[in-house]
């Protein structure tokens, strides 16, 4: 019972929680780059003006596509916070990123489509790491469902330094960090315009901001479960974990596709891959 | 209550006829085609013949054979000696046609194969009869559904799509006749195939569907036809030679008896492992596992309905067929990871290599490979879970596959290339069967679709595995699944890039084609929709009976998520396209030089059309370089296999 209740507790305040991170990560960024930045709540007032637009676009399955995105990471943190099969959840994750490609793909703008490319490059250079985070997790504790692992005692960090280090690495990815913000970039008017969100409008881009809110809040309880014995542990990890990403975004410009795919199957194969069989022969 | 045996003892007479019309009923329509040429009356002959082979593989499949495998003898004692001579004169005619085109390797390896199979058959002359002939569980029963009823669609297929394609090959001697007759022959050496208990007969029809694909793969006749034919011949032949060898070593260690699939198995790894590995070796050949893959490459140049054939329902299958078959035996065997091994890697690298391929069916043929690797990954690990796996990988990958192939066939007839880049906006111009398309590709590699739940399983099973090699086919396939979403999802992409509305140019596809996609489409929805019923009622009662009591596969709960994921995808677009389609629809945006939609205006006033190709990324992916480290990685990996056979004392 307790994790449906946590699952409906993800549905409700993974958006709050959500804006509340972007809005100091704004505040944060602007005070590294020497302004003031807007208020805390400004991502929200972002969305919400999104939602007030004049719907158009250049045909229907965009919005379609981009509604199954949305639908889809919410689905992912059900099964991830209700306590579910972790693999389940990464593939959920997966389908609703093949959404968001397709979205691009089917506005058939050209932004969009070298977007929708580049968003292919990262999803596979994230995927692995994922999967074997998954696989890391049932070594130290015996079980894939999400609930057992959230049950352990210990810190499954000790065992899975080299998973950790990956999974940090990923997140610059999935959390459109520089310098691997390849196929959408949080400042406009750059190569690829906004790669593929180029074409998205209206609620159709609110949509795919709330999938991103969603999508922070489900990256953030990865990084949790790995520190899940000792709670405060886990949140000062979160806020170290997110403190180093917008470092990283602030003082790195974006890097070219080949040796982000490169370096993130290398380091993440030694770190990971090495992790998991290391500890198999334990 | 009736007991669930004594039903299936009953219906033991109507088991071993209903086997027996499977093998035997093929050969007529074979027969019948050989001499007709009217093409209404081939027509019908076709269908009634693929209708009565579906028909018959359901029947087996519905009758309840409960967690039993049930043998039987085939009362006809000159059966063994007429297949000798099959066997020779089929060895006769491929000695004829190698000599006569100077490839005497093969001409060798014929040889050899029919010296070892004489002298099994001169060992075993008084041993092997004792050994049933026949075998049939659900496992086998499903391998019949899979033979019938998508081998029979794609035979009804194959009506329309050869009409067209001597239309558009006007230069190619029509051989249609022969072509059909193949394909039944192909059918029932399928069956017989998955129906065989005794060895020797696994054999024989073993080399018939080497024969067969070697015939349908040369029907061009052209000089690449030619070529590629005689290599699937060479490296089928290569891996068969193994199957005898497997034969002489049961019979030379005494075992007449263990000649049989039921009783080598029951006997465990101490005596079935060397004929089991021998055996896999075969399957992998077969399978067009690394290094031996490029014979299923290498057969695009026939028709399409040959390869839909090859990769879903026969030939391929026929090799994971047998290595599944011998799963239970590798359990726990460092031998079984050395064959699990050789399936990650090629999976993984034949994976890698359908990134950089732009020709839709040479897509295909590569992820055909990798599956058949994920399926040997998963034979060879062999613990019940990876077995279930493997055989939800046959299923879906069968129809999935033979929908693709056929989907793309079609088109190619349309569109007049096979590249997916010539499918850019097929949304739009032929929205059925890019529907089509995009349910098969779906079904090969996204949540919560047919292929995903395999990858699953096997994740869960290799968890388990002996370690560490558990954990490096998790990191093999961590990497490699990654990689198959690149390239489903740019192809997936591809299709909904629609430019510019045009005409649908549907309305020319025949209805054999029809008739053949729809159906294909409806099973790849009916067995994603169906993963709980096909697991309780089919597998499941095929792993009791194999390895006894086991533990639960796929808890209910997840198995509800699956379906409840499934039902959104269909359900939400439906519900929500009202209020989330736009109300005005606007120009793509360019940059401010649009001069229409998809014309841009350059630099000094010439207008360009947008074109846009997708990534293929040859740099990161070349396929020479990987077919070649991977071809390396497997030679040295089947070198252990066989060094660890030799060294085992026993060969």
């Amino acid at each position: 019972m307790n994790t449906i209740l946590t699952a409906i507790a993800f549905l409700i305040l993974a958006p709050v929680i959500g804006v509340l991170v972007t809005g100091v990560d704004r505040i944060i960024t602007a005070r590294m780059q020497g302004r003031v930045g807007p208020p805390v709540l400004q991502p929200f007032l972002d969305i919400a003006k999104l939602f007030e637009k004049e719907r158009v676009g250049v045909w229907q399955a965009p919005a379609v596509l981009i509604f199954l995105h949305l639908a889809f990471m919410v689905v992912t943190g059900l099964i991830f916070f209700g306590g579910g099969d972790l693999l389940l959840a990464i593939f959920a994750l997966t389908l609703s990123e093949v959404f968001l490609v397709l979205a691009a793909y089917s506005t058939r703008s050209p932004y969009a489509h070298v977007g929708a490319g580049r968003e292919l490059i990262q999803l596979i250079a994230v995927e692995p790491v994922i999967i074997l985070t998954a696989v890391g997790f049932y070594e130290v504790t015996g079980s894939f469902a999400a609930s057992d692992i959230m049950n352990f005692s210990g810190l499954p960090v000790i065992l899975l330094p080299g998973i950790f280090i990956s999974v940090v690495c990923i997140l610059t990815f999935k959390l459109r960090k520089s310098p691997f913000d390849l196929s959408t970039s949080h400042h406009a008017h750059q190569e690829l315009v906004k790669g593929v969100m180029t074409e998205f409008s209206g609620s159709t881009l609110g949509m795919v901001e709330i999938a991103h809110l969603y999508e922070i809040v489900i990256l953030l309880g990865l990084v949790y479960l790995f520190f899940v014995g000792n709670p405060i542990l886990g949140v000062l990890a979160i806020i170290i974990v997110y403190f180093l990403e917008m470092l990283a975004d602030n003082s790195t410009s974006r890097v070219k596709w080949l040796p982000a795919l490169r370096g993130a199957w290398i380091i993440t194969l030694i770190l990971g891959g090495g992790n998991i069989i290391a500890l198999s022969l334990l | 209550m009736i007991d669930a045996n004594l039903i299936t003892v009953m219906y033991v007479d109507l088991y071993v006829e209903l086997l027996l019309f499977l093998i035997m009923f093929p050969l007529i329509p074979a027969l019948i085609l050989t001499v007709l040429r009217n093409e209404n009356l081939r027509g019908i002959v076709v269908t009634a013949g693929a209708g009565i082979c579906a028909l018959g593989s359901i029947l087996l499949l519905a009758l309840p054979v409960g967690q039993n495998q049930l043998f039987f003898t085939v009362p006809a004692p000159g059966i063994a000696l007429v297949m000798l001579v099959l066997e020779i004169l089929i060895a006769g005619y491929l000695v004829m046609v190698s000599v006569k085109a100077k490839q005497f390797l093969i001409t060798g390896f014929v040889l050899l194969q029919l010296l070892l199979i004489g002298g099994a058959e001169w060992l075993g002359l008084e041993g092997h009869a004792k050994v049933p002939d026949l075998l049939t569980d659900e496992f086998s029963a499903i391998m019949a559904v899979i033979i019938g009823v998508i081998g029979g669609i794609i035979c009804i297929y194959a009506l329309g799509y050869m009409r067209e394609y001597h239309e558009h090959h006007k230069d190619l001697p029509d051989k249609r006749p022969k072509f059909f007759a193949i394909l039944f022959l192909f059918l029932s050496a399928m069956f017989g195939v998955v129906f065989s208990n005794n060895l020797i007969w696994m054999y024989f029809f073993w080399e018939v569907t080497t024969l067969c694909s070697y015939l349908l793969i040369r029907y061009p006749e052209n000089g690449e036809a030619v070529t590629n034919a005689f290599r699937a011949l060479l490296y089928n032949l290569i891996g068969g030679a193994c199957f005898p060898i497997a034969i002489l070593y049961i019979l030379m260690n005494g075992g007449s008896e263990h000649l049989g699939i039921g009783s080598l198995i029951a006997a465990g790894p101490a005596i079935a492992l060397v004929p089991a590995c021998l055996i896999a070796i075969a399957g992998c050949a077969k399978s067009a596992q690394l290094p031996f893959s490029s014979w299923l490459v290498g057969a695009m140049v026939a028709p399409t309905p040959v390869s839909a054939l090859l990769h879903s329902s026969t030939m391929v299958k026929a090799g994971v067929y047998a290595i599944a078959r011998f799963a239970p035996v590798f359990d726990g065997q460092i031998l079984g990871m050395v064959i699990a091994l050789i399936g990650g890697v090629t999976f993984l690298v034949t994976s890698c290599i359908a990134i950089s391929q732009s020709n839709a069916k040479k897509v295909l043929a590569y992820s055909t490979i990798a599956n058949l690797g994920l399926i040997v990954a998963c034979a060879g690990v062999g613990t019940p879970e990876a077995l279930w796996a493997a055989i939800f990988l046959i299923i879906f990958h069968a129809i999935s596959k033979s929908l693709l192939f056929l989907s793309v066939g079609t088109v190619e007839h349309r569109v007049g290339s096979r590249d997916i880049e010539d499918m850019t906006g097929l949304a739009a111009s032929m929205p059925k069967v890019s529907l089509m398309m995009l349910i098969g590709i779906a079904g090969m590699f996204l949540a919560p679709f047919g292929m995903l739940i395999s990858k699953w399983a096997s994740i869960h099973a290799f968890s388990q595995a002996l370690p560490p090699f558990g954990m490096i086919l998790i990191v093999i396939l961590a990497y490699g699944s990654a990689v198959t979403v690149f390239f489903w999802a740019k192809w997936m992409g591809k299709l909904l890039e629609v430019r510019k509305w045009e005409e649908s140019i549907e309305f020319q596809i025949s209805r054999a084609e029809w008739a053949a996609l729809i159906p294909l489409t409806a099973l790849t929805i009916i067995a994603c929709f169906g993963i709980a019923p096909i697991s309780t009622y089919l597998i499941e009662p095929f792993l009791v009976m194999t390895y006894g009591p086991i533990s639960e596969l796929i808890p209910a709960s997840n198995l509800m998520i699956m379906l409840l994921m499934l039902a959104l995808i269909v359900v939400l677009p439906v519900l929500m396209v009202k209020i989330l389609i736009p109300r005005r629809n606007l120009r793509r945006y360019m940059g401010g030089v649009t001069v229409h939609d998809g014309l841009m205006e350059g630099s000094i006033g010439m207008k360009r059309e947008i074109s846009l190709s997708n990534l293929y990324l040859e740099d990161l992916f070349p396929e020479a370089g990987l077919s070649k480290y991977g071809s390396l990685i497997t030679i040295v990996l089947f070198c252990v296999l066989l060094i660890g056979l030799i060294s085992g004392g026993v060969l």
